[in-house]
């Protein structure tokens, strides 16, 4: 482990920015998408209910 | 057909993969955690600073595995649409649709993160380098796909006009896989191949196929769910609901025939 304290680690030695824009991103779309694809399973369920 | 007395035919039945893909969902979902943790970790407190781009590669334990799903995911969607235009089977165009999203979202997460290595290691967020240029028209091949499926009412018909789209652009995975090769432009070529070691620390290929098998999972589940979502779209069905058995197949035929 290179990281001295908490403060080094979020610097990511001066590349912080784009470091943690990049891991972010990705989270971001990927919870994103995962509550995108529940929300739709609740509307899809709801609408064959109507249907019915 | 029965291989060890299973009928394997039958979960390719939407009414049948149903609850099937429920019941797997929570598996490859605890996988994708429990990979992508462990590629953080070996990622972020493992592997050793670059000597060269200091912390700035490690946006390679995302990049790399996003822009391998991007294309992984094309050439499985392609994969479904040609089984669908030549079985004619509704289940494989099912899974094209349920693919796309995904792709796209890493299509745009590879150029996104890409930008964000191209910045402090070229100097510049984005450059119509060969590489880049594919990969962005990926994500159009993509977001087409989606919109001319949109765009169709007729389920048949946007099966198969969206099938024929995805089986014509699987063409562009080889020129964004050896565009690295075919043009010396600005991106660098493969980190990992199969035929020469890895031009990286033990660790930082390590972290990066843990990220990657993580990706997969992710996708698996992801994808599993959304394919949930099209069949109770596109079969209406008001029994799907959680303690419902599941309807005969032919039953469900004659009602979604009437739709």
């Amino acid at each position: 482990m290179q990281w001295g304290s908490l403060t080094e680690f979020f610097a990511m030695g001066g590349y912080g920015l784009y470091v943690w824009t990049s891991f972010g991103a990705t989270a971001l779309c990927l919870v994103g998408e995962v509550l995108a694809v529940w929300r739709r399973h609740v509307a899809a369920l709801a609408g064959a209910r109507a249907v019915s | 057909m029965s291989v060890m007395g299973i009928n394997w035919f039958k979960y390719s039945s939407p009414q049948a993969f149903y609850p099937l893909a429920g019941r797997l969902i929570p598996w490859f979902a605890a996988a994708a955690l429990g990979l992508i943790g462990i590629g953080l970790y070996i990622g972020f407190f493992v592997a050793p600073t670059d000597f060269q781009q200091g912390e700035a590669y490690r946006i390679i334990f995302v990049h790399v595995p996003a822009a391998w799903m991007s294309m992984f995911l094309y050439v499985l969607m392609a994969l479904w649409a040609g089984l669908g235009l030549g079985l004619n089977a509704r289940p494989s165009f099912m899974m094209t649709q349920a693919i796309a999203p995904t792709g796209a979202m890493f299509t745009f997460l590879a150029l996104l993160t890409g930008a964000m290595w191209g910045k402090p290691t070229w100097g510049a967020w984005w450059v119509w380098d060969a590489r880049l240029t594919s990969e962005l028209i990926l994500l159009f091949q993509y977001i087409g796909l989606i919109l001319l499926r949109a765009s169709i009412d007729d389920q048949r018909r946007a099966d198969r006009a969206s099938a024929v789209f995805a089986l014509v652009g699987v063409v562009n995975v080889p020129i964004i896989y050896f565009s690295v090769r075919w043009w010396n432009t600005l991106h660098q070529g493969a980190s990992v191949s199969m035929t020469a070691s890895p031009k990286m620390a033990t660790t930082m290929v390590t972290a990066m196929l843990v990220m990657m098998l993580g990706f997969w999972m992710y996708s698996i589940a992801v994808t599993l769910a959304r394919m949930r979502c099209v069949i109770v779209e596109r079969e209406r069905q008001p029994s799907w609901g959680k303690h419902a058995p599941a309807p005969d197949v032919a039953e469900v035929r004659e009602c979604s025939g009437g739709v």
